[in-house]
């Protein structure tokens, strides 16, 4: 067993993260940042195409409350009016900062360059460029975390758990992947930085490993999760023709500069069906267009694969190359020349709104333990505009790192390997009971498959108190079988002890988004219900997750927080 | 609403070689569906899923060459399995043979100073 201390240990090295490890140190912490795929690789930042919200005012004017208002409109009435007040002011902020480390935010005259995206009433989604903002971020985030002397950076660590000794955090249980070995880090402070969870669904768009760790880690400390029913989908990922080395999100980037058309199988435009708008106009919110093409699916009128036609064919060659140069010898590559062929497109799980349950400081309500990033719920309530979740990564991240920091600095260690038993005594007993060799191999994997089907056909887009139903009776089974299964007896690199952990996670995090969608009997922002297709004026709260004694969640309403604090 | 469709029941044989240091290493060949168009990885995520879930392989950003933690070595050329098409009549897939071996398709790729053994033999230097 490896024994490590620190004043504050952040799990997850995406943006969050790292922006996180930053602010503890240069607020004074020592900090352990591990992340159990490599530092800044894995996560959803490196992943991000292109547009960072932010109210900068360089080209014209704008202000952090525009920004805010566009935000909780979007929002469907249940942001937290606080965090989503915090996000659009220090947005600013941070891209500055930013800009003063060279990350390269796109210039035009001098000033950063900001493009309109969808839901906005200002052009203020700044970029690096149009599909590598998320690398040059994720880069530049990793120089700095670099350059902060105090943060030891730990990739291949896997955290299972965070240590509460009497109602207060005192550090961590994990283990070393390289070779298997469990680890302890006994920390004052824990900031859960591990991303959303849309590897629970059989379309995502996201690392591997994000798989609902965060939520999971914060429910078993005992900490409050909300809105948990608002996994959002990203209406246009890449569907057909097979495409490599390129992110399923990648039509994004080309809408905000070419417009591009949408049609159905019969070569008809549907958006004003749901209440969007057609021709070339990007404007329709995420949730909206999600709807519309899962209503054209459901009618029949998808193509063969289940998506709609997105079309760039009315753009001439030059206009396409001027804009996208490279990328369209890429899509060569690929077979695709978009002066000549549409392609098709449908919803992927993108994001999630929901998260653990914070205050402005990022505190949850177990003395120690924060959050940051897009594992936090509220600050953007049951839709999210484009362009606000990396902004999230580094506001959140900056104010978990600096008040943990503030925290966690001076006071005294009080591990105690009691507290960290039955996390132990679970690793131990993974790690020492043999495989069944002559069982199935691939049990877990399969498991998985069940999994993200199971929440892409009956969680998904559309929703019916039947389906969920069903959905949460199976999940429930899943947790208890999972219970009996074992990981294979490797020790070096052991993916199918991983497997496990991740499982865990996401079997508790599915359960959390299934009991939650079952108790919202209306339509909201990403949230669908064909059973209840209006929005409800009566349902304008948040919803609560728990864990109860028994390993069950539980769930109760609490009124949606208004106003802003100075 | 699922992944694209295929109307063929064909196959596409993948031989993984296996074992970690100490060990003779040895190849597991699977036959896996095929979909035109597919990548290395889609094959090996499809073993772990259907076949064998413990090949030990490293990858997070999933076909979006973003994160380049996946590099292998396909028919003795290193590659990203990402990019990498699967061939139809057979691809052979190894480690990357300039990097240690921690097992099967995994390689020590992480800097020094981000592994927790090399970290840990530092502190105990100072």
């Amino acid at each position: 067993m490896i024994h490590l201390e620190t004043d504050v240990l952040v799990v997850g090295a995406g943006g969050a993260g790292m922006y996180a490890a930053i602010a503890a140190a240069r607020n004074g912490a020592d900090v352990i940042l591990a992340d159990k795929s490599m530092i800044s690789r894995g996560g959803a930042t490196i992943m991000a195409q292109m547009t960072t919200a932010a109210a900068l005012g360089d080209e014209e004017p704008d202000s952090w409350e525009k920004h805010l208002a566009d935000t909780l409109e979007a929002g469907r009435g249940l942001c937290n009016e606080e965090l989503s007040a915090i996000l659009c002011r220090e947005a600013i902020d941070r891209i500055r900062e930013m800009d003063d480390w060279k990350v390269g935010w796109a210039r035009k005259d001098g000033k950063i360059t900001g493009v309109m995206a969808p839901g906005h009433s200002v052009p203020r989604c700044v970029y690096v460029d149009f599909l590598n903002t998320g690398p040059a971020v994720a880069k530049c985030l990793r120089t700095q975390v670099a350059r902060a002397e105090t943060v030891t950076r730990v990739s291949g660590l896997a955290i299972n758990d965070v240590v509460v000794d009497d109602g207060v955090v005192t550090g961590a249980v994990g283990w070393n992947l390289e070779d298997e070995t469990p680890v302890t880090i006994a920390a004052n402070a824990v900031i859960i930085a591990a991303g959303g969870l849309t590897r629970l669904y059989q379309r995502n768009s996201a690392s591997v490993n994000m798989n609902g760790d965060g939520y999971a880690m914060a429910l078993r400390a005992g900490a409050d999760l909300i809105d948990m029913e608002f996994p959002q989908f990203f209406p246009i990922g890449h569907l057909a023709p097979r495409l490599v080395g390129m992110d399923p999100i990648m039509w994004d980037p080309f809408r905000y500069k070419l417009g591009g058309r949408l049609f159905n199988a019969e070569g008809e435009e549907f958006l004003h069906r749901y209440g969007g708008e057609d021709a070339e106009k990007y404007t329709t919110t995420r949730d909206i267009i999600s709807y519309g093409i899962t209503k054209e699916h459901e009618a029949g009128r998808t193509t063969e694969n289940g998506g709609v036609h997105l079309s760039f064919q009315h753009i001439p060659e030059d206009k396409l190359r001027e804009a996208f140069g490279p990328v369209i010898d890429k899509l060569a590559a690929n077979g695709i020349d978009l002066t000549k062929n549409t392609v098709e497109v449908a919803p992927i799980a993108h994001y999630h709104m929901g998260g653990i349950r914070v205050n402005g400081q990022m505190e949850t309500s177990i003395p120690g333990l924060y959050g940051a990033g897009e594992v936090v719920g509220g600050a953007n309530g049951a839709n999210r505009l484009s362009g606000n979740a990396i902004p999230e990564a580094f506001v959140f991240g900056e104010r978990a790192g600096r008040f943990a920091a503030a925290y966690a600095r001076g006071r005294n260690q009080t591990w105690s390997d009691a507290a960290a038993q039955e996390h132990l005594d679970l690793l131990n007993s993974l790690i020492s009971r043999q495989s069944d060799t002559a069982g199935d191999k691939a049990a877990l994997g399969e498991m998985w498959f069940e999994l993200q089907n199971l929440m892409w056909e009956k969680v998904g887009v559309l929703r019916t108190g039947e389906k969920l139903s069903a959905a949460l009776a199976r999940i429930r089974e899943m947790r208890t079988t999972l219970a009996e299964m074992v990981p294979a007896d490797d020790t070096e690199f052991n993916m199918t002890l991983q497997d496990w952990y991740d499982l865990r996670s996401a079997l508790l995090t599915a359960e959390s988004v299934t009991l939650a969608a079952i108790n919202r009997t209306e339509s909201r922002g990403a949230h669908q219900r064909e059973d209840y297709e209006q929005m409800d004026p009566a349902q304008v709260h948040n919803q609560r997750l728990r864990l109860g004694e028994d390993g069950a969640v539980l769930s109760d309403y609490l009124p949606v927080e208004k106003g802003v604090a100075a | 609403m699922s992944a694209p469709v295929t109307n063929s029941d064909k196959t596409a044989p993948i031989t993984i070689q296996r074992g970690a240091p100490g060990e003779d290493p040895w190849k597991e060949t699977y036959d896996v569906p095929w979909r035109p168009g597919m990548s290395v990885l889609d094959a090996i995520v499809w073993v772990r899923t259907h076949a064998d879930s413990s090949v030990a392989f490293r990858y997070s950003c999933v076909n979006a060459n973003a994160c380049k933690e996946c590099m292998v070595a396909v028919n003795g050329k290193t590659v990203y399995a990402c990019t990498e098409r699967l061939a139809e009549d057979g691809t052979e897939v190894g480690p990357i043979t300039n990097k240690t071996l921690i097992r099967d398709l995994v390689t020590d790729i992480v800097p020094p100073k981000e592994n927790l053994r090399t970290i840990l033999a530092e502190r105990a230097k100072d």
